[in-house]
């Protein structure tokens, strides 16, 4: 995956080839971690942004390769893990199979359309969101409530969101 | 096989994966154990993060605030708008250094008046669920920090040490629906446990629906569950219904209202009694004001003083009225006069001449109600407060 240059190839298709430095594979998403912790702490109306989901879709849509989505999305979530007080693997069990499905998402579909990124964005939310209920659920035996509506809303508001972080992280590849 | 693994080599390493981490699930929940090298991982990486972006913004949001977005609003002159901006530094730099003070001198007021040893901390980040109730404070484990541990503010209970790492520790808040401590009301008659529902309010329950709770009521720590010592506030009865099997208590936290920035945490515990009066209730001594030297003094009468306080005023009353009936007073002539027709209430007792640390009821034994109180602010308090001798030990 990395060259003599020091840059990393992201894709595998025969679109356009797609390059990151190592250090921003590294620091977007420990920035979006950090964005979680902190930012809710004194601006809590933004608790419902989940930055490091949207990091992973982002970055698996954009590698696509599927080991790389998965693998992203597994060590985003078990950081994510490290931080809440839920078990380690409720979120890492998640995002590996957002980055998953998000990686082979971008195997077959042209994903720089912003229709399409959004769509996603509210796509992969909702299916965090409920795949993190059941897990809860069967997994923990815990109660949570089925809160759709909220998901539904804060799905829509993380997509807009993405869409233009999405756009932010394009520069960011493009100029390097 | 081998075909099979190499055509289907994402499927497979997909399941790996999860696989994986379901064991690491499974291991945990079972055992009731955390992994917990891989927590520590994460919070010392990222820790040092939070704690500079902090630091970054305490020291940049007064000046963003006060400094950079007034900066436009006096651009007719340049030569005031220098003077205004470098006032507005210097005066950012105060407002930062009081605030700072302030909250410091807070918590230390609060630390000495404690009977309980407790260890100033710093919140610098929140968990990363979006459902969770946890902060991360920057004590540690090498702070003598601990799990189990209770939390606390000056104005009443925050929530327990959940983890402890060498650098942070995680606290889960009493609003978290897994938060759980016991309770018991102003009066002593109501005991039941304080649970947290994942809401701003919380819910004190098993209380049967016999006892009589009241809206208005404060409920403070039991010391039953062995992590808050007794005494502490926990909250304000918000609203009351009867429910089956038990009474539906519904308590406004009064430790989490003012937001959390700076926190206690208890390192070792001393129960204390029951305050009689609701800690934001209890009346706060503030001494007369100074008298105004502008106006001049009145004039003194020749060979004697008018009367000031009221006990001189009460005393000529009754002199009046012996003279009035031909008394004489010290010369043990006549028999006693008649004082019956004084009709003057008599005054309020003053209070002594308060020390600094009686003028503050502390929470673990407020002084009753005197003539000469009022409520105050609670930076009113606090200020009063300052002036208190230290009883506990504090740290920092």
């Amino acid at each position: 995956m990395a060259n003599s240059s020091g840059r990393m190839l992201l894709s595998q298709s025969d679109g356009p080839v797609s390059r990151f430095r190592a250090w921003v594979l590294i620091v977007i998403p420990l920035l979006a971690i950090l964005f979680q912790v902190y930012v809710p702490l004194f601006f809590p109306i933004l608790s419902f942004l989940e930055m490091p989901l949207l990091v992973v879709v982002y970055l698996s849509l954009t590698q696509r390769s599927q080991v790389g989505g998965l693998l992203t999305g597994a060590l985003i979530g078990l950081a994510q893990d490290s931080l809440s007080k839920n078990p380690l693997g409720m979120f890492g069990i998640c995002k590996t199979l957002v980055g998953y499905f998000a990686a082979s998402v971008g195997v077959h579909f042209n994903v720089d359309n912003t229709v399409i990124r959004l769509f996603l964005s509210f796509l992969f939310y909702f299916f965090h969101q409920t795949l993190y209920w059941v897990m809860q659920r069967m997994l923990l035996a815990q109660q949570p409530p089925f809160d759709y509506q909220s998901w539904l809303l804060f799905g829509a508001l993380n997509a807009v969101v993405g869409v233009f972080l999405f756009h932010f992280l394009d520069k960011l590849r493009a100029a390097v | 096989m081998e075909s099979f693994v190499n055509r289907y080599r994402n499927l497979t390493i997909l399941l790996l994966v999860i696989f994986a981490q379901f064991l690491l699930l499974a291991v945990q929940v079972k055992n009731d154990q955390d992994v917990r090298i891989i927590r520590v991982w994460t919070v010392t990486a990222v820790t040092p993060f939070a704690r500079v972006v902090e630091l970054l913004r305490g020291g940049s949001v007064g000046f963003f605030r006060n400094y950079i977005l007034l900066h436009d609003e006096d651009a007719e002159n340049r030569r005031l708008r220098q003077q205004v901006g470098q006032l507005k530094l210097e005066n950012i730099f105060l407002k930062n250094e009081l605030n700072t003070a302030e909250r410091a001198k807070a918590l230390g007021v609060f630390q000495a008046r404690t009977p309980s040893k407790t260890l100033a901390a710093t919140v610098i980040g929140t968990g990363a669920g979006s459902n969770a109730k946890v902060v991360y404070v920057d004590a540690g484990s090498t702070r003598g920090v601990e799990r189990g541990m209770a939390v606390v503010t000056p104005d009443g209970i925050v929530g327990k040490v959940i983890a402890a790492y060498p650098t942070a520790s995680e606290i889960l808040l009493a609003t978290d629906a897994d938060f759980a401590a016991g309770v018991v009301s102003q009066d002593g008659g109501v005991r039941g446990t304080l649970k947290g529902q994942g809401t701003p309010l919380l819910k004190v329950d098993y209380v049967p629906i016999q006892e009589k709770v009241q809206v208005g009521q404060w409920f403070y720590t039991s010391g039953d569950d062995r992590i808050f010592p007794r005494g502490f506030p926990v909250g304000v009865v918000r609203s009351v219904r009867d429910a089956q099997p038990f009474k539906e208590i519904l308590l406004d936290p009064v430790g989490l209202q003012r937001g959390l920035e700076d926190v206690l945490i208890i390192t070792q515990g001393v129960h204390q009694d029951i305050p009689p009066t609701p800690v934001a209730d209890q009346p706060v001594y503030i001494a007369p004001p100074p008298p105004d030297e502008s106006k001049p003094a009145p004039p003194a009468a020749a060979g004697a003083s008018p009367p000031i306080t009221e006990a001189d005023k009460l005393r000529q009353e009754y002199q009046d009225s012996g003279e009035a009936q031909g008394h004489k007073f010290g010369s043990g002539e006549s028999g006693p006069p008649n004082f019956t027709g004084i009709t003057t209430t008599l005054p309020k007792p003053l209070p002594q001449t308060p020390t600094p640390a009686a003028a503050v009821p502390a929470i673990a034994g407020p002084k009753p109600a005197t003539g000469a109180t009022t409520k105050t602010t609670d930076s009113t308090r606090h200020s009063n407060q300052a002036n208190g001798e230290p009883t506990g030990s504090t740290q920092r």
